[in-house]
């Protein structure tokens, strides 16, 4: 079971990115469950979502989650949520920010110790599909840390999930999720 | 027909909502009449973009009111259409009356509730209580434990409903959010199987055959109020479970995915059970597993038919079972809870019967994790060991403050 937490703020995409990510890894015959918490959340406010991926059907609807990996989709929730929340002590963390991964840590100690990675998803985001969605560069991130799968081959798998959106926009999401790949440290 | 078919892959990722508006459509509704509310929303409005696209040759009917949803629901069922809708909570509260309307009537509409608390306070997560407060209401309950058993009991639902032996409303419920607005791997159909499988809709006693012209919803005083009353509690009690009963064959032979009444899990040689509804049965399923590997002999009993109750079912899984608790997800407010009373009656009868007690958890979406049920089996297991109940007969999991306990 491979599970993975996702801090944003409602309209960042974070519901998407989980479901677009679960749809990828369905493709490749594995079982997948993407979900959030909602609340009444609104444009702004802080939340989470999930995935689940197990090689067997998952049973477990249990909202508690230990994450293997926790994907940080906006700078300041480092500050303002509890991040590292019933984190394991191997847990890796792909957080977006714009400081070093020195200069995060320091600021923020409870990721002392941590596996912590750092990728600028909003200005990937910005510079690349035109605004501050950093869903899909997150997971180009995450595919290079993890190793789960080719780039070219998610890179493609994105296509087609995308694809009700203009070409545009489907080929700025490619070069983003590209640019995180490459830049995530 | 006038309409487009759909593509879909052998397994989509859909959330329980997407799952059952796929569904609607492959059901070919005739007419939607219905009114937004959350969880339940993402029904209607997937049903409303498939026609909008051509997928499906029917109507959509935008009301002021849930009430009205229903009543627009009963009106074209009435003139001998398929029709279904979608609600939840306080939506579903005000549908009420025209709930046992419906029923009553004898008009096989389909409704998908997503389950969600029910004010004061307002709270949009998931709990059984609107699928509680309609349990009397006349209409048959199938319960889906995640979205790929939300979409596979839509078909059911259609099958059974629009027999002409049965002719009775029925329920679809899942989980709100946790069923609902969780994506998972779902095995499709495609669209001449899920449509064969569910056939024409054939009307009965149509308020629109001008040949044969009939009254639809009538007064009965004293004089027949009871026979119509008895009658349609008569038919909930002996032909709607072998129709499900054929209906989950079918379904078995044409998908290779079994559902059953009573859904049993590890408890032919359990010592100790729990019986709950919604996705609580599959996290408990995992548990279980996980306490037979710690020497503890767990199993599970789900409802997947809550109306009608299944009585002789349920009675023939937990006799043999030692310690068994019953999970309600609403507050009973005075009373012991829904499956305590209904799983005590069953067992009353027996010669020798299992120790049991009941838990309200989970109200308003308040999460029921792992570890609440580790301890639950081995609270079940020192009551075995005890040879009685050790604690009081109600207790609430998962609520913080002072641990309640009653009776």
């Amino acid at each position: 079971m491979l599970e993975i937490r996702w801090h944003s703020r409602a309209g960042q995409g974070a519901v998407t990115g989980a479901k677009g990510l679960a749809d990828v890894i369905s493709t490749t015959g594995k079982h997948v469950q993407a979900f959030a918490f909602y609340g009444s959340a609104k444009r702004g406010a802080a939340m989470t979502a999930y995935n689940r991926v197990a090689d067997k059907m998952i049973m477990n609807h249990e909202k508690y989650m230990e994450p293997d990996f926790v994907f940080v989709i906006d700078p300041a929730l480092v500050y303002t949520s509890d991040v590292t929340i019933n984190a394991k002590a191997d847990t890796k963390y792909i957080i977006t920010t714009h400081l070093t991964k020195e200069e995060l840590v320091k600021s923020q100690p409870k990721l002392e110790g941590k596996e912590v990675h750092t990728v600028d998803c909003i200005k990937i985001a910005q510079e690349t599909i035109g605004r501050p969605i950093p869903n899909t560069p997150m997971l180009g991130a995450f595919m290079k840390i993890s190793g789960m799968y080719d780039i070219e081959f998610f890179k493609e798998s994105m296509v087609r999930i995308l694809g009700k959106l203009p070409q545009k926009i489907i080929d700025a999401n490619m070069i983003a999720i590209q640019r995180a790949y490459d830049e995530v440290k | 027909m006038a309409f487009d078919k759909m593509e879909l892959r052998d397994i989509e990722v859909w959330d329980g909502n997407f799952a059952a508006a796929q569904a609607l459509r492959q059901c070919q509704i005739d007419v939607v009449a219905a009114y937004p509310i959350t969880p339940s929303t993402p029904i209607v409005e997937g049903y409303a973009k498939f026609l909008a696209d051509g997928y499906v040759e029917g109507e959509f009917v935008m009301v002021e009111s849930e009430h009205a949803a229903m009543s627009g629901c009963i009106g074209a069922s009435a003139a001998g259409g398929r029709v279904a809708t979608a609600t939840s909570s306080q939506g579903y509260a005000l549908m009420v009356e025209t709930l046992y309307q419906a029923s009553g009537m004898r008009l096989p509409i389909i409704l998908n509730v997503v389950n969600r608390a029910l004010a004061s306070p307002l709270n949009v997560n998931g709990d059984h209580s609107d699928m509680y407060l309609g349990r009397d209401s006349g209409w048959i309950q199938l319960n889906a434990y995640c979205p790929q058993d939300a979409y596979d009991l839509n078909f059911i639902a259609f099958k059974v409903a629009e027999n002409h032996e049965v002719r009775l409303p029925c329920m679809v419920h899942q989980d709100g959010f946790m069923t609902s607005h969780t994506a998972q791997g779902v095995k499709t159909l495609t669209d001449d199987a899920a449509y064969g499988f569910v056939g024409d809709f054939k009307a009965m006693n149509d308020m629109l055959d001008f040949e044969h012209p009939v009254t639809h919803g009538v007064q009965t005083e004293e004089d027949w109020h009871f026979e119509h009353k008895a009658r349609q509690h008569s038919d909930l009690m002996t032909k709607v479970m072998p129709k499900i009963q054929d209906a989950f064959d079918a379904f078995e032979k044409l998908s290779g995915r079994k559902y059953n009444i009573v859904e049993k899990y590890d408890i032919d040689d359990a010592d100790v059970c729990v019986v709950c509804m919604g996705t609580s049965v599959e996290t408990a399923r995992e548990v279980a597993t996980e306490m037979r590997a710690k020497g503890i002999k767990a199993g599970v009993v789900g409802l997947r038919v809550i109306r009608p109750f299944p009585f002789f079912e349920i009675q023939e899984a937990l006799k043999g079972v030692k310690a068994i608790a019953t999970l309600d997800r609403s507050s009973p407010n005075g009373a012991p809870g829904m499956l305590f009373n209904e799983v005590a009656g069953c067992l009353f009868n027996l010669d020798k019967r299992p120790l049991l007690s009941g838990k309200i958890y989970g109200l308003g979406g308040r999460d029921l994790t792992k570890k609440h049920l580790v301890d639950l089996y081995t609270e079940l297991q020192a009551n075995v060991d005890a040879g009685k109940v050790t604690t009081q007969l109600q207790q609430f999991i998962g609520v913080r403050g002072p641990k309640l306990s009653f009776l």
